[in-house]
């Protein structure tokens, strides 16, 4: 079995007014070192195979036709072998 | 033949009966349900994605409801040249199923906006608009966190040039500017049409403006723009 974390992150070209808001925050808190905050997702699950290169084209397509949107949004994950 | 509407239901549509409300009770036409887990569109002529929060809005607006049973005859259904209209989640709903272009950004002011606005017509030559009069914008509502349209410059130019713009926020006088833009989307843009014009996808609710009692009947004329041009 392996274990999937993906990381979901909005492509640098599209706006985040979330994470723009949440600087504007950091400014009123005094962090004035913070910039360019954006924000994104974390999505963890098990793919129950024994064969790597199977959970890594499962955990591809997953990502492609469900967890990520294309237009939006790029991803990286890393696979981790678990007993 | 008047058209016969189909309107969807996903789990958490809540704009599904302001839908068959406004097409049968005001505009007097055939409409039935559409369970999403069905894939029997009941020989619908126009099928009517409603808005709401289908599936909680979960991982993204429309990424789940996209893969229900009933869109794959929805995709179908439109590649054949059926008539499809999305109507806020369900405009968000069209475009995770790539039937149109661009995504829906979270509001610009990160609110959920609630209130009357004005579109201009752009495009009065498509099926779900002939018939309406450009000069004069209609007083519809939105009722939306994630209506703030984006698609990358290439997209855009080519909305622009297959005259796929349909609405676009404005003020009452129909000036589209900053000022009548009420989420920060892209040249103002509240609806679009795929290329082949059998698909529309639009923020603003048509089904909540239709009974006069209630002080706006702007909506009634989109839907009636439907049913008069299927009818011709």
């Amino acid at each position: 079995m392996f274990k999937a974390k993906v990381l979901v992150k909005r492509r640098p070209s599209i706006l985040d007014p979330q994470g723009m808001a949440v600087e504007k925050g950091a400014k009123h808190l005094g962090f004035n070192n913070i910039k360019e905050t954006r924000i994104g997702k974390y999505v963890e699950f098990i793919v129950d195979t024994e064969i790597r290169s199977s959970a890594e084209k499962e955990v591809t397509e997953y990502c492609d036709k469900l967890l990520i949107n294309p237009n939006l949004e790029d991803y990286e994950y890393t696979l981790e072998e678990i007993l | 033949m008047k058209p016969k509407f189909g309107v969807v239901v996903f789990p958490g549509s809540n704009c599904d009966h302001d839908a068959y409300y406004a097409l049968k009770k005001i505009l007097g036409l055939d409409v039935t349900f559409l369970w999403h887990k069905d894939t029997n569109l009941q020989d619908c002529d126009v099928i009517v994605l409603p808005g709401g929060f289908s599936y909680g809005d979960y991982l993204r607006t429309g990424a789940i409801a996209r893969f229900s049973p009933i869109m794959n005859s929805v995709i179908n259904f439109s590649q054949k040249g059926g008539h499809i209209i999305g109507i806020c989640n369900g405009f968000q709903i069209l475009l995770e199923a790539q039937l149109l272009p661009g995504v829906l950004l979270k509001n610009k002011s990160l609110q959920f906006v609630c209130k009357d606005v004005y579109l201009s017509v752009e495009n009065n030559e498509t099926f779900f608009t002939k018939g309406l009069v450009k000069s004069k914008p209609l007083k519809i509502p939105i009722a939306h966190g994630e209506g703030n349209y984006f698609a990358d410059s290439d997209t855009l130019k080519s909305l622009v040039k297959n005259n796929q713009i349909v609405f676009k926020y404005t003020s009452s006088d129909g000036k589209s500017d900053n000022e009548s833009n009420p989420n920060g989307s892209m040249m103002n843009i509240a609806g679009i049409v795929n290329k082949g014009g059998n698909i529309l996808g639009m923020m603003p609710h048509p089904e909540r403006a239709c009974n006069p009692v209630l002080g706006k009947n702007d909506g009634s004329l989109v839907l009636g723009a439907i049913v008069k041009n299927f009818m011709n």
